[in-house]
Protein backbone atom coordinates (compact mmCIF):
# COMPACT_ATOMS: atom_id res chain seq x y z
CA UNK A 1 0.00 0.00 0.00
CA UNK A 2 1.02 3.76 -0.66
CA UNK A 3 0.74 6.26 1.82
CA UNK A 4 -0.92 9.32 0.19
CA UNK A 5 -1.81 13.18 1.34
CA UNK A 6 -4.88 14.50 0.42
CA UNK A 7 -4.73 14.61 -3.17
CA UNK A 8 -4.45 10.98 -3.97
CA UNK A 9 -7.72 10.60 -1.02
CA UNK A 10 -9.09 13.48 -3.53
CA UNK A 11 -8.97 11.22 -6.50
CA UNK A 12 -9.69 8.02 -4.41
CA UNK A 13 -12.84 9.56 -3.52
CA UNK A 14 -13.63 10.98 -7.06
CA UNK A 15 -13.40 7.65 -8.84
CA UNK A 16 -15.72 5.57 -6.17
CA UNK A 17 -18.19 8.28 -6.22
CA UNK A 18 -17.94 8.35 -9.90
CA UNK A 19 -18.55 4.89 -10.34
CA UNK A 20 -20.89 4.61 -7.71
CA UNK A 21 -23.43 7.24 -9.66
CA UNK A 22 -22.68 5.51 -12.59
CA UNK A 23 -24.51 2.28 -11.12
CA UNK A 24 -27.62 4.72 -9.61
CA UNK A 25 -27.58 5.39 -13.28
CA UNK A 26 -27.88 1.76 -14.00
CA UNK A 27 -30.69 1.25 -11.59
CA UNK A 28 -32.40 4.51 -12.50
CA UNK A 29 -32.45 3.40 -16.24
CA UNK A 30 -34.45 0.50 -15.88
CA UNK A 31 -36.97 2.38 -12.89
CA UNK A 32 -37.88 4.95 -15.29
CA UNK A 33 -38.26 1.78 -17.97
CA UNK A 34 -41.02 0.49 -15.59
CA UNK A 35 -43.78 3.41 -16.79
CA UNK A 36 -43.62 1.51 -19.87
CA UNK A 37 -45.58 -1.27 -17.89
CA UNK A 38 -47.85 1.22 -16.50
CA UNK A 39 -48.29 4.10 -13.52
CA UNK A 40 -49.21 1.35 -11.07
CA UNK A 41 -46.17 -0.83 -11.37
CA UNK A 42 -44.02 2.56 -12.06
CA UNK A 43 -45.49 4.07 -8.67
CA UNK A 44 -45.37 0.74 -6.46
CA UNK A 45 -41.59 0.18 -7.44
CA UNK A 46 -40.51 3.85 -7.04
CA UNK A 47 -42.00 3.99 -3.63
CA UNK A 48 -39.31 1.54 -2.19
CA UNK A 49 -37.30 4.75 -2.21
CA UNK A 50 -39.16 6.84 -0.06
CA UNK A 51 -40.37 3.58 2.28
CA UNK A 52 -37.17 1.77 2.62
CA UNK A 53 -35.00 3.24 5.35
CA UNK A 54 -32.10 1.47 3.39
CA UNK A 55 -33.20 3.58 0.64
CA UNK A 56 -33.36 6.26 2.10
CA UNK A 57 -29.49 5.93 3.36
CA UNK A 58 -28.56 5.13 -0.39
CA UNK A 59 -30.17 7.81 -1.43
CA UNK A 60 -28.36 10.21 1.08
CA UNK A 61 -25.17 8.54 0.06
CA UNK A 62 -25.92 8.66 -4.05
CA UNK A 63 -26.65 12.32 -2.98
CA UNK A 64 -23.26 12.76 -1.64
CA UNK A 65 -21.42 11.16 -4.08
CA UNK A 66 -22.67 13.63 -6.58
CA UNK A 67 -21.79 16.38 -4.59
CA UNK A 68 -18.62 15.59 -3.58
CA UNK A 69 -17.47 14.76 -7.65
CA UNK A 70 -18.74 17.74 -8.84
CA UNK A 71 -17.40 20.18 -5.89
CA UNK A 72 -14.02 18.14 -6.93
CA UNK A 73 -14.53 18.23 -10.46
CA UNK A 74 -14.19 22.02 -9.78
CA UNK A 75 -11.12 21.47 -7.96
CA UNK A 76 -9.57 19.21 -10.62
CA UNK A 77 -10.73 22.20 -13.26
CA UNK A 78 -9.28 24.97 -11.23
CA UNK A 79 -6.21 23.34 -10.86
CA UNK A 80 -5.81 22.39 -14.69
CA UNK A 81 -6.02 26.01 -15.81
CA UNK A 82 -5.07 28.21 -12.93
CA UNK A 83 -1.33 28.53 -13.35
CA UNK A 84 -1.50 28.90 -9.69
CA UNK A 85 -4.22 26.32 -8.75
CA UNK A 86 -1.69 23.52 -7.63
CA UNK A 87 -0.12 25.37 -4.58
CA UNK A 88 -3.70 25.30 -3.05
CA UNK A 89 -4.56 21.81 -4.29
CA UNK A 90 -4.99 21.06 -0.60
CA UNK A 91 -6.91 23.86 1.07
CA UNK A 92 -9.33 23.21 -2.33
CA UNK A 93 -9.77 19.33 -1.60
CA UNK A 94 -10.77 20.44 2.34
CA UNK A 95 -13.39 23.50 0.63
CA UNK A 96 -14.77 20.60 -1.70
CA UNK A 97 -15.08 18.06 1.54
CA UNK A 98 -16.71 21.21 3.72
CA UNK A 99 -18.94 22.06 0.74
CA UNK A 100 -20.31 18.95 0.37
CA UNK A 101 -21.27 18.43 4.15
CA UNK A 102 -22.53 21.99 4.33
CA UNK A 103 -24.84 20.82 1.43
CA UNK A 104 -25.42 17.83 3.05
CA UNK A 105 -27.05 19.07 6.31
CA UNK A 106 -30.56 20.41 4.32
CA UNK A 107 -30.72 16.56 2.46
CA UNK A 108 -29.64 14.61 5.89
CA UNK A 109 -32.65 16.76 7.27
CA UNK A 110 -35.06 16.17 4.80
CA UNK A 111 -33.90 12.53 4.06
CA UNK A 112 -32.71 11.05 7.18
CA UNK A 113 -35.00 13.35 9.55
CA UNK A 114 -38.83 10.62 9.22
CA UNK A 115 -36.25 8.12 9.56
CA UNK A 116 -35.13 9.63 13.02
CA UNK A 117 -38.80 10.52 13.84
CA UNK A 118 -38.11 14.41 13.09
CA UNK A 119 -41.79 16.00 11.28
CA UNK A 120 -40.50 17.56 7.91
CA UNK A 121 -42.85 18.83 5.69
CA UNK A 122 -41.67 16.54 2.62
CA UNK A 123 -41.36 13.40 5.30
CA UNK B 1 17.71 5.03 19.46
CA UNK B 2 16.25 0.80 19.12
CA UNK B 3 14.96 1.21 16.00
CA UNK B 4 12.62 -1.87 14.85
CA UNK B 5 13.04 -2.12 10.71
CA UNK B 6 10.42 -4.56 8.52
CA UNK B 7 11.98 -4.92 5.21
CA UNK B 8 10.12 -6.48 2.16
CA UNK B 9 12.17 -9.52 1.03
CA UNK B 10 12.15 -11.23 -2.14
CA UNK B 11 14.51 -13.15 -4.54
CA UNK B 12 13.09 -14.65 -7.39
CA UNK B 13 14.97 -17.92 -7.57
CA UNK B 14 14.28 -19.18 -4.18
CA UNK B 15 10.99 -17.51 -2.53
CA UNK B 16 7.45 -18.30 -3.71
CA UNK B 17 6.54 -14.69 -2.58
CA UNK B 18 7.70 -11.47 -0.70
CA UNK B 19 8.17 -11.72 2.95
CA UNK B 20 9.31 -9.17 5.58
CA UNK B 21 12.50 -9.27 7.61
CA UNK B 22 12.40 -7.47 10.88
CA UNK B 23 15.63 -6.31 12.27
CA UNK B 24 16.22 -4.56 15.87
CA UNK B 25 18.83 -1.94 15.25
CA UNK B 26 20.68 0.41 17.50
CA UNK B 27 21.18 4.04 15.80
CA UNK B 28 21.64 7.79 16.02
CA UNK B 29 18.34 9.68 15.51
CA UNK B 30 20.62 11.91 12.82
CA UNK B 31 21.27 8.55 11.00
CA UNK B 32 20.11 8.26 7.75
CA UNK B 33 17.47 5.35 6.83
CA UNK B 34 20.65 4.31 4.45
CA UNK B 35 22.92 4.07 7.72
CA UNK B 36 20.65 1.89 8.73
CA UNK B 37 20.09 -0.12 5.62
CA UNK B 38 23.86 -0.44 5.92
CA UNK B 39 24.13 -2.20 9.31
CA UNK B 40 21.78 -4.47 8.74
CA UNK B 41 23.67 -5.42 5.25
CA UNK B 42 27.12 -5.28 7.23
CA UNK B 43 26.22 -6.80 10.83
CA UNK B 44 23.39 -8.34 10.89
CA UNK B 45 22.19 -10.05 7.42
CA UNK B 46 24.24 -9.88 4.15
CA UNK B 47 21.95 -11.06 1.80
CA UNK B 48 19.53 -8.04 2.43
CA UNK B 49 20.08 -6.48 -1.12
CA UNK B 50 19.59 -2.52 -2.08
CA UNK B 51 21.09 -0.21 -4.20
CA UNK B 52 23.50 2.89 -3.61
CA UNK B 53 25.64 4.60 -5.32
CA UNK B 54 26.49 8.41 -4.38
CA UNK B 55 24.48 8.45 -0.70
CA UNK B 56 24.00 11.85 -1.25
CA UNK B 57 20.79 12.44 -2.36
CA UNK B 58 22.52 12.96 -6.19
CA UNK B 59 23.02 9.82 -8.41
CA UNK B 60 18.94 9.00 -7.65
CA UNK B 61 19.83 5.17 -6.80
CA UNK B 62 18.28 4.28 -3.77
CA UNK B 63 14.73 5.50 -3.81
CA UNK B 64 12.36 3.20 -1.94
CA UNK B 65 9.26 3.17 -0.07
CA UNK B 66 9.69 4.14 3.37
CA UNK B 67 6.55 3.77 5.95
CA UNK B 68 4.56 3.91 2.61
CA UNK B 69 6.00 6.66 0.99
CA UNK B 70 8.77 7.30 -1.82
CA UNK B 71 11.82 8.53 -0.31
CA UNK B 72 15.48 8.53 -0.70
CA UNK B 73 16.83 6.25 1.96
CA UNK B 74 20.10 8.73 1.39
CA UNK B 75 18.08 11.53 2.10
CA UNK B 76 15.83 10.56 5.71
CA UNK B 77 16.98 10.87 8.78
CA UNK B 78 15.93 7.80 10.71
CA UNK B 79 14.07 10.30 13.80
CA UNK B 80 11.96 11.89 10.82
CA UNK B 81 10.27 8.02 10.50
CA UNK B 82 10.47 7.14 13.69
CA UNK B 83 11.51 3.86 15.65
CA UNK B 84 8.90 1.39 13.84
CA UNK B 85 10.20 1.56 10.22
CA UNK B 86 8.61 -0.88 7.33
CA UNK B 87 10.83 -0.47 4.14
CA UNK B 88 9.69 -1.87 0.57
CA UNK B 89 10.94 -1.64 -3.38
CA UNK B 90 8.72 1.03 -5.06
CA UNK B 91 5.91 -0.17 -6.33
CA UNK B 92 5.18 -0.82 -10.55
CA UNK B 93 8.49 -2.23 -11.27
CA UNK B 94 9.35 -6.13 -11.37
CA UNK B 95 11.46 -6.52 -8.19
CA UNK B 96 15.27 -8.27 -9.11
CA UNK B 97 15.70 -9.10 -5.52
CA UNK B 98 14.71 -7.07 -2.14
CA UNK B 99 14.55 -3.49 -2.94
CA UNK B 100 16.33 -3.63 -5.70
CA UNK B 101 13.38 -3.14 -8.90
CA UNK B 102 13.85 -3.15 -12.92
CA UNK B 103 14.60 0.05 -14.19
CA UNK B 104 14.73 -0.73 -17.82
CA UNK B 105 11.30 0.10 -18.66
CA UNK B 106 11.87 3.57 -17.17
CA UNK B 107 14.96 4.42 -18.50
CA UNK B 108 12.99 3.50 -22.22
CA UNK B 109 10.27 5.79 -21.63
CA UNK B 110 12.92 8.58 -20.43
CA UNK B 111 14.59 7.97 -23.45
CA UNK B 112 11.16 7.75 -25.98
CA UNK B 113 10.80 11.90 -25.16
CA UNK B 114 14.58 12.92 -26.32
CA UNK B 115 15.70 14.04 -23.30
CA UNK B 116 18.28 16.09 -24.99
CA UNK B 117 18.56 19.34 -26.89
CA UNK B 118 17.41 19.31 -30.40
CA UNK B 119 18.56 22.41 -32.83
CA UNK B 120 19.81 21.59 -36.54
CA UNK B 121 20.52 25.56 -37.06
CA UNK B 122 24.00 26.81 -37.97
CA UNK B 123 25.65 26.96 -34.76
CA UNK B 124 25.91 30.80 -33.87
CA UNK B 125 29.71 31.93 -33.43
CA UNK B 126 29.00 32.05 -29.41
CA UNK B 127 26.18 30.79 -27.81
CA UNK B 128 22.51 29.74 -27.78
CA UNK B 129 21.18 33.33 -26.15
CA UNK B 130 18.46 32.88 -23.46
CA UNK B 131 17.10 35.30 -21.48
CA UNK B 132 16.40 34.89 -18.06
CA UNK B 133 12.92 34.50 -18.05
CA UNK B 134 13.28 31.84 -20.89
CA UNK B 135 15.99 30.04 -18.75
CA UNK B 136 13.45 30.37 -15.47
CA UNK B 137 10.42 28.79 -18.03
CA UNK B 138 12.08 24.81 -17.23
CA UNK B 139 14.02 25.68 -14.33
CA UNK B 140 12.30 23.10 -12.26
CA UNK B 141 12.75 20.53 -14.33
CA UNK B 142 16.64 20.44 -14.79
CA UNK B 143 16.76 19.27 -11.02
CA UNK B 144 15.54 15.52 -11.92
CA UNK B 145 17.96 12.75 -10.72
CA UNK B 146 15.77 10.07 -12.20
CA UNK B 147 15.58 8.35 -9.19
CA UNK B 148 11.90 6.89 -10.13
CA UNK B 149 10.11 8.27 -7.02
CA UNK B 150 7.46 10.58 -9.09
CA UNK B 151 6.48 7.37 -11.12
CA UNK B 152 6.08 4.77 -9.06
CA UNK B 153 4.21 6.48 -6.41
CA UNK B 154 1.49 7.57 -9.14
CA UNK B 155 -1.56 5.20 -9.05
CA UNK B 156 -2.19 5.76 -13.13
CA UNK B 157 1.38 3.96 -13.32
CA UNK B 158 0.53 0.96 -11.65
CA UNK B 159 -2.85 0.38 -13.14
CA UNK B 160 -1.29 0.94 -16.24
CA UNK B 161 2.63 0.64 -17.04
CA UNK B 162 2.29 1.40 -20.55
CA UNK B 163 2.06 5.42 -18.87
CA UNK B 164 5.00 7.04 -20.01
CA UNK B 165 4.87 8.66 -16.47
CA UNK B 166 5.77 11.77 -14.75
CA UNK B 167 9.50 11.22 -14.38
CA UNK B 168 9.81 10.85 -18.41
CA UNK B 169 7.49 14.24 -18.43
CA UNK B 170 9.36 16.04 -16.02
CA UNK B 171 12.31 15.50 -18.61
CA UNK B 172 9.97 16.19 -21.49
CA UNK B 173 8.91 19.21 -20.01
CA UNK B 174 12.97 20.06 -19.46
CA UNK B 175 13.26 20.93 -23.83
CA UNK B 176 9.72 21.87 -24.48
CA UNK B 177 9.71 24.79 -22.62
CA UNK B 178 13.26 25.21 -23.58
CA UNK B 179 12.97 28.35 -26.01
CA UNK B 180 16.47 27.11 -28.09
CA UNK B 181 14.83 23.44 -28.07
CA UNK B 182 13.00 22.65 -31.88
CA UNK B 183 11.58 19.17 -31.52
CA UNK B 184 8.46 19.92 -29.54
CA UNK B 185 6.60 18.60 -32.88
CA UNK B 186 8.82 15.02 -32.25
CA UNK B 187 8.13 14.65 -28.92
CA UNK B 188 4.42 15.55 -29.51
CA UNK B 189 3.27 11.81 -30.08
CA UNK B 190 4.73 10.32 -27.07
CA UNK B 191 3.78 13.38 -24.92
CA UNK B 192 -0.26 13.70 -26.08
CA UNK B 193 -0.41 10.51 -27.23
CA UNK B 194 -2.74 7.59 -25.62
CA UNK B 195 -0.04 7.02 -22.70
CA UNK B 196 0.97 10.54 -22.84
CA UNK B 197 0.28 13.26 -19.97
CA UNK B 198 -3.30 12.98 -20.36
CA UNK B 199 -3.19 10.06 -17.87
CA UNK B 200 -2.88 12.18 -15.39
CA UNK B 201 -4.94 12.15 -12.88
CA UNK B 202 -3.42 14.96 -10.66
CA UNK B 203 -3.18 12.69 -7.73
CA UNK B 204 -0.06 14.50 -6.47
CA UNK B 205 1.83 11.30 -4.97
CA UNK B 206 4.64 12.54 -7.43
CA UNK B 207 5.46 16.04 -6.10
CA UNK B 208 5.04 14.51 -2.65
CA UNK B 209 7.83 12.16 -3.27
CA UNK B 210 9.86 14.04 -5.40
CA UNK B 211 12.89 13.80 -3.29
CA UNK B 212 14.23 17.49 -5.26
CA UNK B 213 11.86 19.15 -4.70
CA UNK B 214 10.27 19.25 -7.90
CA UNK B 215 6.51 20.31 -8.40
CA UNK B 216 5.75 17.25 -10.26
CA UNK B 217 2.11 17.90 -11.00
CA UNK B 218 2.22 21.27 -11.79
CA UNK B 219 5.01 20.66 -14.33
CA UNK B 220 2.56 18.16 -15.57
CA UNK B 221 -0.56 20.50 -16.05
CA UNK B 222 2.14 23.23 -17.42
CA UNK B 223 2.05 19.95 -20.19
CA UNK B 224 -1.28 19.33 -21.02
CA UNK B 225 -1.95 23.56 -20.82
CA UNK B 226 0.66 23.95 -23.78
CA UNK B 227 -0.81 20.97 -25.57
CA UNK B 228 -3.86 22.50 -25.09
CA UNK B 229 -3.40 25.89 -26.04
CA UNK B 230 -0.99 25.68 -28.69
CA UNK B 231 -3.63 23.11 -30.55
CA UNK B 232 -6.21 26.11 -29.95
Amino acid sequence: MYRGREGMWAWIFHRVSGIGVLLFLFIHIVDTALIGWGPGVYNAVTSIYHEWTIFRFLQFTLIAAVLYHSFNGLRVIVIDFWPKGYKYQRQLFYGAMALTVLALIPTGYFLLGPVFGIETRQG
Amino acid sequence: MQVQCKIRRYNPTQDKKPYFSVYEVRMEPTDRVLDLLNEIKWKLDGTLTYRRSCAHGVCGSDAMRINGRNRLACKVLVRDIGQKMTIEPMMGFAVLRDLVVDMEPFFEKYKAVKPYLVNDDPAPVTERLQTPEERAAYDDTTKCILCAACTTACPPFWSNPDFVGPAALVNAHRFIFDSRDKAGAERADVISGREGVWRCRTVFNCTDACPRGIQVTNVMEEVKRKLLYDRA
